[in-house]
């Protein structure tokens, strides 16, 4: 087959190239932002003994760059989020220490010792757990994706915000979450058949509250203690979290106190006044749970830089709140033409799952985006479409197809096309 | 023993034994006083409200002392966002707020009783929550100037956009 075969008019390459051939690479895409290099690395390590151990280790300095992105309110620290780094980081596991933050009033610290969960209301037997306890459960893991309801709020405006990938769509993160399936628990207080909806609480400093289905909690909830090995982060819920496969992030509570059976959600200030989408018409959608089929394209993405013609490789992350991704769809021609990604395995529910497709640029403009289709048949909608459906007001749950622009000068912004 | 009684029998000890074959059977019973102590849900028919009450007079000198420096004079917008709207939920620019918006009168109080102020939080009495409450459902139009609100009338009180909310990934029962 000649490369002429494989290559669109848009320079996307079959995605099996790189499997198939030892193709040269481009020099590798540049960060524009250069990084000063800390003057006390020797010029030749081979030459110098090492640094010593250390308890835990800690990222590169020469990687200091890489971090979360705060947005805070201004007159209370503890009230915003901090944005993952999606532009700068590969795979499908995101470190623990960049794990995107939503707080409503800060992290709180907690005794793990002292915390209990308590399980009451419409069951057969209230119970209270400490921690230990449920370290002694069985415990199951599962690679799953967190995402707020709110990433990519940034969207609904009427001009696209300038700025990282991950600081507009990294309130999303993936990990390994490990801890007791929330069934066992509920079977040991032994629900009453007429419950219907869970009362999460937490013990933070706004007492955080929302309503899960019973339904859901049975299905495929974790009480989870620990994320990618290790015990919960005090930002991630330490020393206690719920993890809700593929439901928007608020339910996932963190520091989880108390769960109350009830017959009736309980209408908390977060699940009416907020995570609910006004439409156009003025009525709002309420207890918009699942987080729908979005991808987006990590690298080159604005702040990445082509430094010459040549073959890249775009890579990025797709993942479904309803199940697997099935296909990723790659355009460098704003839309008019696709071609299909390699899918990297593992391909997990309700995961990331890293997409990437060869791309030779021939040095001109183009607009570069993704589209995912999840195995239940959902496609990623259109920015137009979605606007054109849900209006701008909701501001919560905008998964539409993100554009990226590259200029003549290798040089990438974000657009609506 | 009847014959229900005894179905209803055993598959209690069915759950109980499908529950230590699926775990160790760890919990602790909670008895009535230690749930009496738990943190309380509060839910649009009242429920789990507790027992107080407060005068919009009243809130408002509480929420121009504690409230106005992230909420605005008379909730019009702060830091912290305005809690009170002229504006409407269609048109070009919508604009929910607590008047406009929010279903629940007893949202408020639950919201205002855990969270709030952010600087220390649950640190209003529960006359004091009432209190906010009701001015705050007075500059909503809902309650007069000498209003008085309580454990029994606050979830009379109907929000205009009660209805206005229509469930997605829940059915209703």
């Amino acid at each position: 087959m000649s490369e002429g075969d494989e290559t669109s008019a848009s320079g996307l390459l079959d995605r099996r190239l790189f499997l198939r051939r030892g193709l040269r690479w481009s020099a590798a895409i540049a960060a524009a932002p250069s990084i000063a290099i800390a003057a006390d690395i020797p010029s030749d390590p081979t030459r110098t003994p090492g640094q010593p151990f250390s308890n835990y280790g800690q990222p590169s300095p020469q990687e200091k760059a890489t971090i979360r992105w705060i947005s805070a309110n201004r007159a209370v620290a503890g009230n915003g989020v901090s944005w993952t780094p999606l532009h700068d980081l590969e795979g499908i596991i995101t470190p623990s220490g960049l794990h995107f933050e939503r707080h409503h009033n800060g992290v709180p610290q907690i005794d793990a010792e002292a915390h209990r969960l308590s399980v009451h209301g419409l069951v057969q037997r209230p119970l209270s757990f400490t921690i230990e306890a449920l370290k002694r459960y069985p415990q199951r893991s599962r690679i799953g994706f967190v995402e707020c309801g709110g990433n990519s709020n940034s969207s609904w405006n009427l001009e696209p915000l300038q700025t990282r990938a991950g600081y507009l769509h990294g309130l999303a993160s993936n990990s390994e979450w490990t801890g007791v399936p929330l069934s066992i628990v509920l079977d040991e207080a032994g629900v009453d058949p007429a419950a219907r909806w869970l009362v999460l609480e937490a013990s933070d400093a706004i007492g955080m509250n929302m309503s899960l289905p019973l339904a859901k909690a049975r299905k495929d909830c974790l009480l989870a203690l620990y994320q990618n090995g290790e015990r919960l982060r005090p930002e991630q819920g330490y020393p206690l979290r719920l993890i809700v496969p593929g439901w928007e992030g608020v339910l996932n509570v963190k520091w989880l106190s108390r769960i109350e059976l009830t017959t009736e959600p309980v209408m908390s200030r977060n699940e009416t006044s907020r995570y609910t989408e006004l439409q156009p018409d003025g009525r709002a959608r309420q207890f918009t749970f699942v987080m729908d089929v979005k991808s987006l394209i990590t690298s080159p993405s604005p702040g990445h830089l082509l430094n010459e013609k040549g073959l890249y490789e775009i890579r990025g992350l797709a993942w479904s709140g309803r199940g697997k991704i099935k296909r990723v769809e790659v355009s460098a021609d704003a839309g008019k033409t696709w071609k299909p990604a390699a899918l990297q395995g593992p391909v997990l529910p309700m995961s990331f799952t890293r997409f990437r497709i060869p791309w030779r640029w021939d040095g001109a403009a183009a607009t570069l985006q993704s589209r995912a289709v999840d195995d239940t048949g959902a496609v990623q909608p259109t920015r137009a479409a979605l606007v054109a459906k849900r209006g701008r007001a909701g501001y919560f749950h905008y998964n539409a197809i993100v554009s990226w622009q590259v200029s003549e000068d290798g040089e990438l912004s974000h657009v609506y096309a | 023993m009847s014959t229900p009684e005894r179905l209803l029998l055993a598959s209690w000890l069915l759950i109980a034994t499908a529950a230590q074959a699926a775990g160790p059977g760890l919990g602790k019973p909670l008895s009535a006083a230690d749930i009496a102590a738990l943190p309380r849900s509060v839910f649009p028919d009242g429920r789990g409200l507790a027992a107080g009450r407060g005068t919009v007079s009243d809130g408002k000198v509480i929420y121009d002392a504690q409230c106005t420096s992230c909420h605005g004079i008379a909730g019009r917008g702060g830091s912290g966002g305005h809690l009170i709207s002229d504006g409407k939920l269609t048109g070009a620019d919508p604009d929910p707020a607590v008047n406009t918006y929010w279903p629940y009168a007893t949202t408020l109080w639950d919201f205002t009783r855990r969270a709030m102020p952010m600087t220390a939080p649950g640190s209003l009495s529960v006359d004091e929550t009432y209190a906010v409450t009701a001015y705050l459902l007075h500059l909503s139009g809902l309650i007069e100037a000498d209003g008085v609100l309580d454990e029994q009338s606050l979830p009379k009180v109907r929000m205009p956009n009660r209805d206005g909310f229509d469930w997605i990934d829940a059915k209703r029962h």
